[in-house]
């Protein structure tokens, strides 16, 4: 990990290693915010952000961490710089931090980025640590924004709030579909995601982890 | 190194400085963006007066408009009469409640919608005409089922027919009790009336379930119960006299001595508004 170079630190999150796809972090959030793309966008840069930060600060103090405090202290840092980020939005964008409510102050509770700076910042520089925390931001982002996009798209007819398809209740033709607005379906488009990243990338399979036997015979039951 | 690291010196002093250094960026941050804060919660509130007198509309200067459309007013809610010792634009009743001098403590029956303090005064957004109000806007507030519901209620110059409900913060459950905001629910107040012919000062709007008829009855939220009782609850406590009942019986009283002096033109008028 250490001799990593800088450009497969910032890709390799998005596809090849995926937080929310291949290590299935950080998926409450995924399922709460996208029901639509502007509210998945700046959730996602507030997610870089953070992810990026705390890697930076973890790492930049990683040798004086002592380590039977270091979750409390990674912790501090990421809860420091999640509110700056929702005193933020609150300030510039306030009508996205009522629709986002809860769920930016729930960042500090996203593995994502506290598996980055356990994980990857305590035994990395600085600079790499940072590249390493966009990288993850842009890989949970990633997903963030497909999934957004089918749910808006199909929920409600439009993508970022411009309608695409005119649903029936404003005259047009298109059925929204309810349940892509509700949270289970962000489930369907995620594991949809997966199978595809999966069957682009088989080395993305897990092996099993243990094997079934075969069934057993009826005559041997008896 | 990791053998120094975990004296307990040394996580003492990186448990201390680094507390310091967060809670010096998180200050500051708060601190350097207050003001700006603050803007954007008044002028969602003035969004969302608009939105209730069904002034709003998408794209507009909400500051312009409400400073040429809506006069504040502060209201001694104890005698219903307007008052000018508190500035209305900076008055807030909400923090009021708090100060023992300008506030009350309401006892377990009258306290229905669960609000521990009220304020004595308190502040109405009039629109058109200050003297004689086209709207009378009241804010409104009371328990729910998850925490305090805030929102307005706009009350047509009559003081009896309502014109629109909004919460512009609550923490209902999304999709149930989260309904007292979809548009849909809130069209139906419109035209309902606070008062039945013999309520007097008590008023009889509600919530029913099961389809609402007649003028002082809405349609609950269908899922929320608790949340729907609350909005019973909070509107009967703050339209009867313990809230704004004496101020809007001014009104109704205002019409009835109108009608009286159209009726009989010898009856002497007690002096109006």
């Amino acid at each position: 990990m250490s001799a990593a170079n800088a450009k497969s630190v910032l890709t390799t999150p998005i596809f090849k290693n995926n937080p929310i796809a291949l290590q299935i972090l950080g998926i409450c959030s995924a399922l709460a915010v996208t029901t639509s793309m502007s509210v998945s966008l700046v959730m996602t840069l507030a997610v870089i952000f953070v992810t990026a930060f705390s890697n930076l600060f973890v790492s930049l103090i990683r040798h004086h961490i002592p380590s039977s405090i270091r979750i409390i202290v990674q912790m501090t840092i990421i809860a420091s710089l999640v509110i700056v980020v929702d005193q933020i939005l609150k300030a510039y964008a306030y009508e996205m931090s009522k629709q986002l409510s809860v769920f930016v102050g729930l960042i500090i509770t996203n593995c994502i980025v506290m598996g980055r700076a356990e994980g990857f910042a305590m035994t990395n520089t600085p600079g790499m640590s940072f590249l390493d925390g966009i990288g993850n931001g842009i890989g949970y982002g990633f997903i963030l924004m497909t999934v957004g996009f089918f749910r808006e798209l199909l929920g409600a007819g439009s993508v970022f709030g411009f309608t695409v398809l005119q649903p029936v209740q404003d005259g047009g033709w298109y059925v929204p579909n309810g349940l892509l607005l509700l949270p289970p379906s962000a489930f369907f488009i995620i594991g949809l995601i997966i199978w595809v990243l999966r069957a682009m990338d088989p080395g993305q399979v897990e092996e099993n982890e243990f094997k079934m036997k075969a069934n057993t015979q009826p005559k041997e039951a008896v | 190194m990791a053998q120094s690291n975990n004296s307990i010196k040394k996580i003492l002093t990186v448990a201390f400085a680094l507390c310091i250094v967060c809670s010096i960026i998180v200050s500051t941050a708060a601190v350097a963006l207050r003001s700006k804060q603050q803007f954007n919660q008044e002028l969602d509130r003035k969004t969302n007066i608009l939105e209730v007198a069904q002034l709003y509309e998408s794209g507009m200067d909400v500051n312009e408009t409400f400073e040429s459309e809506i006069t504040p007013r502060v209201v001694d809610l104890r005698s219903g009469e307007y008052t000018d010792e508190f500035d209305p634009s900076t008055y807030e009743g909400f923090q009021a409640r708090r100060d023992p001098a300008a506030s009350r403590t309401l006892s377990g029956e009258k306290d229905i919608a669960g609000l521990t303090r009220q304020e004595n005064y308190s502040t109405v957004y009039l629109v058109g005409d200050p003297d004689d109000p086209e709207q009378i806007i009241l804010p409104i507030r009371g328990q729910g089922l998850w925490g305090l519901m805030r929102g307005f209620l706009s009350v047509e110059g009559d003081g009896n027919t309502i014109v629109g409900i909004t919460y512009y913060e609550h923490a209902e459950t999304p999709g149930l009790g989260g309904e007292v905001n979809n548009p849909r629910w809130q069209a139906q107040w419109e035209g309902k009336e606070i008062f039945d012919e013999e309520g007097e000062l008590a008023p009889a709007i509600a919530l029913v379930k099961g389809g609402a008829s007649g003028e002082t009855e809405v349609d609950a939220l269908s899922g929320a119960t608790l949340t729907s009782n609350g909005v019973t609850n909070m509107l009967q406590f703050w339209l009867s006299p313990e809230g704004f009942g004496d101020y809007l019986a001014r009104f109704r009283e205002g019409i009835d001595r109108a009608e009286a002096q159209d009726a009989n033109v010898e009856l002497e008028s007690s002096g109006g508004a």
